[in-house]
């Protein structure tokens, strides 16, 4: 069996790239950081993986808007590529600007099986602040091949636009029933979630779907900087706990890629 | 074709940023201009139709889901309305956004020419064009940066620059002295009457007259700024002299302390000290204040930029993995009369300088772990902001030499206009007009810019293609060529320069301050692959010339040669000044008309005290968690929002060595006395780390002056005062310095008189952390535990917080005792060996507030038993052993298992368990003849605390 290889993608103003290859490596992976541009001189590039990961930062400043313009890229330069990574099984995990970046590119919601695409994005916070906190979430890992048996994990948010939004009700419900939505803020007793809980207003308290084949995530929260227990607030408080809820998904994203 | 698009929310959609706009228009007294409605504006120009241009709307300006936009011609587009004010940056400034729309639009296969970005803001409500005028200069935009077009539908075009050739220019130096110091001061060079004679007298000698580019060289390289005059002068206070105030006092206690992990101190950009076997780390701390004055955000922003830039010009480039930033403001509540013309209020001053390093530090994924804010009028016209990092460095790469031949090279940025004259600027008082005047000096960063280069540069250093770097700080090309080509002299062309736009003039390149530069020293045979290396990930490069081992600084435009200086006199020609210092001490504080207040009534007060009062509303807006490292967090405790005392990370991924970092700044005790201001500043530093888990014997400092106008005798004897209190509270407590740096000249001229700022050292503490299991938080961990006081309480509230309440200064400061080095490293002791539950050091607002602190953070009730408090001196109130800021102080939660360990480690030295956690959720205080004197719900406690910054901040109430 070959060892699980991810690309991490670099870009301008991504930054969460160190830290999110270590998680892959920890959780079993092997990792090469790889500069967008590389990658548009050769696609061909992504050929040798078996995962991509878009980490969190700014990419491009997220001028004009959060993702949009490493979103474009991905779509109109790199589309192809990837389209041929998710047919032969491969992944593609996106971290809160990663996340910004495969909805701008439409990767996510992505292709339906029936029906009409889901226009979806993230947007300004409603409280038009930055805001670095920690979340309680609700997860759902159906479909997700980044999830197991888990039912509700904590990670910490940082970011200005991540306020998850649809055209309709509808579209909300689609996503719903096909079990794509993946993660949901809610409070620390699983409660429905209202500010600080839901941090930036998103819709249904959305903060990670993934497309219809569960092979693309994408969550505004951090994964990578929940590894140890002592990255948790309170972890002085209490000293029992023995893994960040973080590793979780990436040891799965491994081992699906294994299989 | 110009095509001018509006981006706007799609109808039932809010838009946040204009709630934001309502939510501060109260701020003028203007609410009625309310609701506001906000559209982006892009006015994109190239050869394509207006198909494409919609392509251009629907794929890469508006969001498919939550926008919808007009295209129109520009013409089409430009129109008057009374309720509308359209704002830009001026020709000039950078807009960031440009580039990534020319990157993104290539994408869809088009070449954009013409990029202008902005803002237009419609009011729907009745308001006249004065108000619209008002609201656009003091709500929406700043001139220094900004167009401000009122009742302006559309965004205007870009005017080509006026091109204008420029050839050298020689300067005739006056032989009358008079003259002499007016064109000093008409060139803006700050140089005073004795540095302009020797200037002339070295030209004379020469026998030619010195260029317009030379003058400006020596400005640059003599200024306060860049030389530290007058901690280097010959000082004579009231008697007593001092030779090189510096070397006496911050120098003297490092070299004589001589500690083994000092790697490098006070000469590169940053101090150096060993980590682990692999890596050191290096820290500095930088002032921006001047330019944050006039721009906040912008000033800010590149405030951080630039000490960011010194991290990677240290040693061989260090990678910058954590920030700090202090900011001192004045009142939140001045109304406008309260303040003088031409300040900028402190409200929008703290908001702009919070949003700038907000903007910079987390864009350039760094996180920014630890930072303090302080109140007081005297910041009003003159507000202080400190930006500092630490990088991780290998310890093979801490050392850099220039070798004759090496290429000069510049990577990062373009040059622009931006930031002419900055390290003469701050070398000069501020006035009302300095915000007109002085726009030139202040820059807008691109944190994208410099995370790319950073990038580079990064790998540049682990290929080993460069010997050396230095930033573009203070000075631009010019200090930083300057400095690298000290010793062996540098041949500069300075047409190779890539500039923003055309038109610039050969000193405006060689001075300019634009952000985002770094200049590399490398050998000829490495020079083709860093240029690739950086092209391939779109950095900019330039080759400047070389250095070249003549001992002179060469400098041609486009072939002509403009400047040539002996390195020696411009490096080593600055006259040395003898300057005049006094100091007495200021009248007593009769404080026998003192009123006890109620203690509850007092506590509650300082809980809400700015000062005191929580500031999560800003640490939240930072990224304090990027690069995975945070272990103990700026707000710790259940509901994460108790003040941790020293903020911990640990830097290299996969082990459990760490950092904490602190900081010490009182301000206030520098109103009675400075010296001892300055030794309560390190001990607070120092307590903050070992609070957390920091090894007080593994922890070096940093020492920054914000000061007034040292030319005044009282000013220099004040700051001969807080040296000599360096060198002492260094050496008390072993603490090394390793780097520092001063700003002089915080004072405000207005028509009724100079502001002088208080005298503001920040002291920034950073040690290791063996083993990071080790830490402790300090919110309370739970109920039937015991809670120690460690250290002396006396009776030391003269420049506290809580004679500050009620309008009162007092006497006695606190001073440092003799036993504070042995407190510290018992404590450290102790929290290492894992008896200590929680820990929090008692700062502002004494035992009192740090009880209380300790108490609702944790959520977990109290109750202490002054009589039990250890105290010195003549008997003293139970206000005063509550209140009172006696330093080298611990709060320590401690269980009934570790007890008798803990007060047998603390045999010797005072410490006393001072009372018991409870079931209730109350903080309570028993006076010392037994009675409950104060007695307050935690949850009170904590809303008040939280509560009291936020609302001022988020315009609930009116500022």
């Amino acid at each position: 069996m070959a060892e699980p290889r991810v690309l991490v993608l670099r870009a301008a103003g991504v930054n969460c790239n160190e830290e999110t290859a270590y998680a892959f490596e920890l959780a079993g992976a092997s990792t090469t950081q790889i500069h967008v541009n590389r990658l548009v001189q050769n696609p061909k590039l992504l050929d040798d993986f078996g995962a991509v990961a878009i980490p969190g930062g700014f990419s491009y400043g997220d001028d004009i808007a959060s993702g949009r313009v490493l979103g474009l890229e991905l779509d109109q330069v790199l589309g192809e590529a990837m389209r041929k990574l998710l047919g032969r099984g491969g992944l593609v995990l996106g971290i809160c600007n990663g996340f910004q970046v495969l909805t701008k590119s439409g990767l996510l919601p992505g292709p339906e099986k029936t029906g009409s695409g889901i226009r979806a994005s993230l947007v300004e916070n409603e409280s038009h602040r930055y805001e670095d906190r920690w979340v309680h979430m609700a997860v759902n890992g159906k479909k997700s091949l980044f999830f197991g048996a888990e039912t509700q994990i904590e990670l910490p948010v940082a970011h200005g636009e991540g306020r998850f939004v649809v055209e309709s009700d509808d579209d909300l419900a689609r996503l719903e029933a096909d079990d794509r939505i993946v993660l949901r803020y809610v409070t620390a007793s699983g409660g429905p979630a209202s500010y600080p809980a839901n941090p930036n207003g998103a819709m249904a308290g959305i903060a990670g779907i993934c497309d219809a084949s569960g092979q693309v995530f994408g969550l505004m929260p951090h994964p990578e900087r929940f590894l140890f227990p002592w990255q948790h607030p309170t972890w002085t408080r209490d000293r029992r706990r023995e893994v960040g809820d973080g590793l979780a998904i990436f040891k799965h994203a491994v081992g699906n890629m294994r299989s | 074709m110009l095509w001018h698009f509006e981006i706007r929310a799609k109808e039932g959609h809010r838009d946040p940023f204009a709630h934001e706009i309502e939510k501060e228009l109260p701020w003028l007294g203007l609410e009625k201009a309310a609701p506001v409605r906000l559209s982006r504006l892009y006015l994109l120009g190239g050869d394509f139709d207006r198909a494409t241009a919609q392509r251009l709307g629907s794929s890469l300006l508006a969001d498919p889901v939550i926008q919808e936009f007009d295209l129109k011609s520009l013409a089409e587009a430009e129109g008057q309305a009374d309720d509308v004010v359209t704002v830009c940056r001026k020709a000039g400034v950078t807009d960031p956004v440009e580039e990534s729309i020319r990157r993104g639009a290539a994408r869809l296969g088009i070449e954009l020419v013409e990029v202008r970005t902005g803002l237009r803001f419609r009011f729907l409500g009745a308001v006249d064009r004065e108000e619209i005028t008002r609201i656009g200069t003091r709500l929406l935009a700043n001139a220094v940066v900004d167009e401000i077009l009122i009742g302006q539908t559309a965004l205007p075009a870009h005017k080509s620059p006026a091109q204008q050739t420029c050839s050298r220019r020689e300067i005739e130096l006056p032989a009358e002295d008079g003259a002499l110091l007016e064109l000093s001061r008409s060139m803006g060079l700050a140089l005073n009457l004795e540095e302009m004679q020797v200037i002339r007298a070295h030209f004379h000698e020469l026998g030619r007259r010195p260029t317009d580019i030379e003058l400006e060289t020596l400005a640059q390289t003599w200024s306060e700024h860049c030389k530290h005059k007058t901690f280097n002068a010959r000082i004579d206070c009231d008697g007593k002299v001092y030779d090189n105030l510096i070397k006496q006092t911050i120098f003297k206690a490092t070299r004589d302390l001589d500690r083994d992990f000092c790697v490098s101190v006070f000469k590169d950009n940053a101090g150096i000290v060993r980590f682990d076997d692999e890596h050191n780390l290096c820290f500095k701390v930088e002032t921006h204040n001047h330019p944050s004055a006039i721009e906040p955000y912008g000033g800010a922003g590149t405030g951080l930029g630039g000490v960011l830039r010194d991290i990677l010009g240290t040693g061989l480039g260090a990678k910058p993995i954590a920030n700090v930033d202090v900011f001192c403001v004045g009142d939140l509540a001045a109304t406008a009369e309260d303040l003088p013309a031409g300040v900028i209020h402190p409200l929008r001053v703290l908001k702009g300088v919070v949003a700038g390093v907000r903007d910079y530090g987390n864009r350039m994924g760094i996180p920014t772990v630890s930072g303090a804010v302080f109140f007081d009028r005297r910041y009003t016209g003159n507000p202080l902001v400190y930006a500092g990092s630490i990088g991780l460095i290998p310890r093979d790469r801490c050392d850099k030499r220039v070798e004759a031949g090496d290429r000069i090279v510049a990577l990062g940025g373009r040059t622009g206009r931006d930031g002419i004259h900055g390290a003469t600027f701050s070398s000069m008082e501020l006035h009302e007009d300095s915000e007109t005047m002085d726009g030139g000096a202040v820059q807008i960063g691109n944190a994208i810019t410099e995370k790319r280069c950073m990038d580079v540069l990064l790998a540049a250093r682990d290929l080993g293609l460069y010997r050396c770097v230095t930033d573009c700080g203070a000075g631009g090309f010019s200090s930083a060529v300057g400095e690298m080509g000290e010793e062996l002299g540098a041949r500069v062309e300075l047409g190779a320069a890539p500039l923003k736009y055309p038109g610039l003039s050969y000193t405006e390149v060689w001075i300019s301050e634009a952000q985002e530069r770094m200049v590399v020293a490398v050998p000829p045979e490495k020079l083709d692959e860093i240029l690739a290396l950086a092209a391939s990930e779109d950095v900019e490069t330039c080759v400047l010339g070389e250095f070249t081992g003549s001992g002179r600084l060469e400098i041609f435009w486009h072939g002509e040669q403009v400047a040539d200086l002996d390195m020696e006199f411009l490096h080593d020609g600055l006259p040395r000044t003898t300057m005049k210092a006094t100091w007495k001490s200021p009248p007593r504080d009769d404080l026998r008309d003192f009123a006890v207040p109620m203690a509850g009534e007092a506590l509650r007060r300082l809980l809400a005290d700015w000062n005191v009062a929580s500031k999560e509303w800003i640490i939240r807006q930072y990224d304090h968690e990027v690069q995975s490292t945070s272990v103990i967090k700026p707000l710790v405790g259940i509901d994460h929002a108790g003040p941790s005392d020293g903020a911990v990370n640990a830097p290299v991924l996969g082990s459990r060595r760490a950092y904490a970092v602190g900081l010490g700044l009182c301000p206030h005790y520098a109103d009675i006395d400075p010296y001892h201001m300055a030794r309560a500043a390190i001990d607070e530093a120092l307590r903050n780390v070992v609070a957390v888990g920091g090894d007080p014997d593994r922890c070096a400092i940093l020492d920054n002056f914000s000061w007034g106008n040292t030319n005044k005798p009282d000013r220099l004897g004040a700051l001969v005062r807080a040296a000599e209190g360096c060198h002492d509270g260094a050496m008390a407590l072993r603490l090394p310095f390793i780097s520092g740096k001063d700003s002089l000249n915080n004072e405000y001229a207005t028509s009724a008189g100079t502001i002088v700022i208080p005298h503001t050292l920040l002291i920034s503490a950073l040690a290791i952390v063996e083993d990071l299991e080790s830490c402790v938080s300090m919110d309370l961990k739970r109920s039937g535990t015991s809670l120690y006081l460690v250290g002396l309480t006396r009776r030391e509230l003269g420049g506290g917080a809580y004679l500050r309440l009620y309008g009162r200064r007092g006497n006695e400061l606190p001073q440092l005792g003799d036993d504070a080095l042995a407190i510290h490293r018992r404590m450290h002791e102790a929290i290492r060996d894992g008896m200590v539950l929680s820990c929090h050091d008692c700062s502002e607002g004494g035992l009192g507030v740090a009880a209380a602190e300790m108490a609702f953070a944790g959520g977990i009730g109290l109750e202490v038993d002054l009589a039990r408090v250890l105290v010195a001196g003549p008997r003293l109130r139970d206000d005063e052993i509550l209140f009172s800021e006696s330093l080298s102080r611990y709060l320590v939660e401690i269980d009934s298992r570790s007890a008798a360990r803990f007060e047998a480690l603390f045999e010797d030295l005072p410490c006393a368990a001072i009372g018991r956690t409870t079931t209730e959720s109350a903080f309570r205080v028993r006076g010392r003849n037994g009675t409950v004197m104060l007695e307050e719900a935690l949850t009170d406690l904590a809303r008040i605390h939280s509560q009291s910054l936020t609302a001022v901040l988020e315009g609930d109430r009116r500022g």
